[in-house]
């Protein structure tokens, strides 16, 4: 497999803080890479890295081969889109885009072509003449993008391009991006904090921690198979649940016992043997709540608890159901609400279920990883209870 | 499905005329000041420039031409050209020594950058005259300067290092240099050095960046130090006088000659008109030019 964008044992330490340890991981040619995780994980370090902004204090970084962790930031083949855009105020819009190839000496009339292209390419060309004060956040940004595309940089590097946005201009930025990179091909390495983002363009994710990659994956293993706790609470809502494997059943299944819970089934990928700890999680929309008992099904995990709190969402509602010692995160969707579908309240007695594949077993847990998943307070729900 | 963006917000609309019209009331009480103490005094010493001067020192009756011929005295076009490339050549000197102090004042440690101003503010708590004696003392034959360089064979024994241009030049370094800092400064610590990390990223070498990104984004600070180190050195007088000697005269000299030892008032008020139009004069030049390319940065906003 081609390796393109190679870290070796990457380390920063600014003081006391380690905000890169040990960091090592390949990007391939023409990926949209992201590197997520929260504010301090060392994220926007290994970028600034990869720029040439920081040194490492150990490591290597390699593209294509080549090794840049010693060469300056103006001798790297990679250009950078700033979370502040960065865009110089005292030129225009065209003068922006047109930096690096004046740098390089690069001819005017080829200059002015290329710089055309990228005008196109953002479709700004009637707000070629406007200074960056004249212009909006989402079109600051789209001209970050073209002044740094338009140095054909082997690697683009973007360092939370979208936080500055609202809403609804970071969702139709994200797709803009996207589309970017289909057309140009370039590899992109995105850092964001933001998991819908980074889920919803990002060919695979490398999730951070403390400085530490805790798993690389596509979208769909971190979120389906997350290997560590902190990957499962910090990408979507999870609940957790500590157990023993108390036998094994049909090769791939085992049978956990849960403090206050009967035994549940698991499928079991990780090949544990009857009294391994386990460390268990299942995602609140895999899980079945109904107000009358489901039908047996030997697949399927059934357990009873009592709703405690109800949060109706438009396109699924969220339910917080209190069973012995656990409080469960239960998401659902609605089919023909309203019409026979019986609405859940407070204090009603329901059953969830959940097929024995979608729990998911972990390989590292952290027990401070459980607070990153949110939860409402124990307060407003004793109030409501009485 | 993937579709471009039909709208984008454009920035906020400037605000309504109506209100703009009433802006110049504000402006009144600065407008008086100023046509008080510096239009209506400036106009007084031109129109003295054009009166007799009378036997003890004063302003005769009438109106006469006779002062501004007396302006052709031959060594006057000397005197002129000397004062303008010594406020020059100081002012290249205060910007090419202030930008790169600025600038590192600016990047200093947090903790340094308090005591690393005051240093450059407290000669002030010393008298303007005082210093000026000191360098005096200092540039003097007999002086420590002079020893020490002629000891190290730096400079022989019959070369004078007071009374000449280079000496005026060297003190009005010496003082208008923390004047050039402290503007540079100021902008060079509000400046985003992200900006820099942007030019080189684009491939700009440290230089390049400097060049393209940082002088230009402190240009208004610069032009305010060009200001304030120049026209300060147009009309110095003190300096040329303690350290400068006959060989070394500006026009504030003959100014304050004409003034205090020939009691011609109409002849030190048509050099001072001489000295005040030469100052606005670039100013004013100035002030057009930058209207000028203020007026074509804001265009109309189209319709996207």
């Amino acid at each position: 497999m081609s390796e393109f964008l190679e870290f070796e044992n990457v380390s920063k330490s600014f003081g006391a803080i380690r905000a890169v340890d040990g960091v090592s991981f390949s990007v391939k040619r023409g990926e949209f890479f992201s590197l997520l995780g929260p504010s301090g994980c060392g994220k926007t370090t290994l970028l600034r890295i990869v720029a040439g902004f920081e040194q490492p204090d150990a490591g290597r970084v390699r593209l294509d081969g080549q090794d840049l962790t010693d060469l300056p930031p103006h001798q790297r083949p990679v250009n950078t889109v700033f979370q502040s855009y960065a865009l110089f105020p005292h030129l225009s819009v065209r003068e922006n885009i047109a930096f690096g190839l004046r740098v390089a000496g690069r001819p005017r009339r080829e200059i002015r072509e290329e710089v055309d292209k990228m005008l196109r390419l953002i479709r700004m060309e009637d707000q070629a003449h406007k200074k960056p004060a004249q212009i909006s956040g989402g079109q600051k940004q789209r001209v970050a993008v073209a002044r740094a595309l338009i140095n054909r940089p082997r690697v683009l590097l973007l360092d939370e391009p979208l936080a500055a946005l609202d809403l609804k201009l970071r969702q139709h930025m994200l797709l803009e991006l996207d589309l970017i990179h289909d057309e140009v091909g370039i590899t992109f390495l995105y850092v964001t904090h933001d998991q819908t983002e980074a889920m919803s363009v990002s060919d695979r994710i490398a999730v951070m921690n403390g400085g530490r990659v805790e798993q690389i994956g596509t979208p769909t293993e971190v979120y389906e198979a997350p290997r560590s706790s902190f990957v499962a609470a910090f990408i979507g809502d999870t609940n957790f649940f500590d157990g023993v494997v108390t036998a094994l059943e049909d090769h791939d299944y085992c049978r956990l016992s849960i403090q206050g819970l009967p035994d549940v089934l698991c499928y079991n990928d990780k090949q544990n043997q009857p009294g391994d700890p386990v460390h268990l999680i299942v995602r609140p929309e895999k899980f079945r709540i109904s107000p009358e008992p489901p039908p047996a099904d030997p697949r399927r995990n059934t357990l009873e608890g009592v709703v405690e709190d109800v949060i109706y969402m438009g396109n699924h509602t969220r339910y917080w159901v209190r069973l012995d010692g656990h409080r469960l995160a239960v998401f659902q969707q609605h089919r023909r609400f309203m019409l026979d579908e019986k609405p859940i309240r407070w204090n009603d007695r329901v059953w969830l279920s959940w097929d024995a594949n979608d729990g998911y077993m972990l390989e590292r847990y952290n027990v401070s990883d459980e607070r990153l998943v949110q939860r409402p307070p124990d307060v407003l729900t004793t109030t409501k209870s009485t | 499905m993937k579709t471009a963006p039909s709208s984008v917000r454009e920035p906020p609309a400037r605000r309504p005329d109506r209100w703009r019209s009433h802006e110049w009331i504000v402006t009144l009480p600065s407008l008086g000041w100023l046509l008080a103490l510096f239009i209506a005094p400036t106009l007084i010493v031109f129109s003295i420039a054009f009166k007799p001067a009378d036997l003890f020192g004063g302003v005769g009756p009438g109106w006469t031409l006779d002062t501004l011929r007396s302006l052709g005295n031959p060594n006057y076009p000397a005197i002129v050209w000397r004062t303008l490339w010594l406020s020059l050549a100081t002012t290249a000197v205060c910007l090419l020594v202030g930008i790169p102090c600025g600038y590192y004042l600016a990047r200093a440690p947090i903790r340094w950058r308090n005591t690393l101003v005051m240093l450059t503010v407290v000669p002030f708590w010393t008298s303007f005259l005082v210093r000026i004696f000191a360098w005096k003392h200092l540039l003097h034959p007999e002086g420590p300067v002079r020893r020490v360089l002629t000891a190290l064979g730096l400079c022989d024994s019959a070369a004078t290092l007071l009374y000449n241009p280079g000496a005026v030049l060297l003190v009005m370094i010496y003082t208008y240099l923390p004047f050039a800092i402290l503007p540079i400064y100021a902008a060079a610590e509000k400046f985003d050095y992200q900006l820099i990390e942007a030019a080189t990223d684009l491939g700009a070498t440290r230089w390049r960046a400097f060049r393209s990104v940082f002088l230009p984004g402190i240009r208004v600070a610069i032009f305010t130090a060009v200001l304030v180190v120049f026209i300060p050195c147009l009309g110095s007088f003190v300096i040329p006088d303690v350290v400068g000697g006959p060989s070394a005269e500006m026009i504030g000299n003959k100014i304050a000659q004409r003034a205090f030892s020939d009691r011609n008032l109409p002849h030190a008020a048509a050099l001072s008109a001489l000295l005040t139009l030469a100052v606005l004069a670039p100013l004013i030049v100035a002030w057009g030019a930058r209207n000028r390319s203020g007026r074509r940065a804001v265009p109309v906003q189209e319709a996207s």
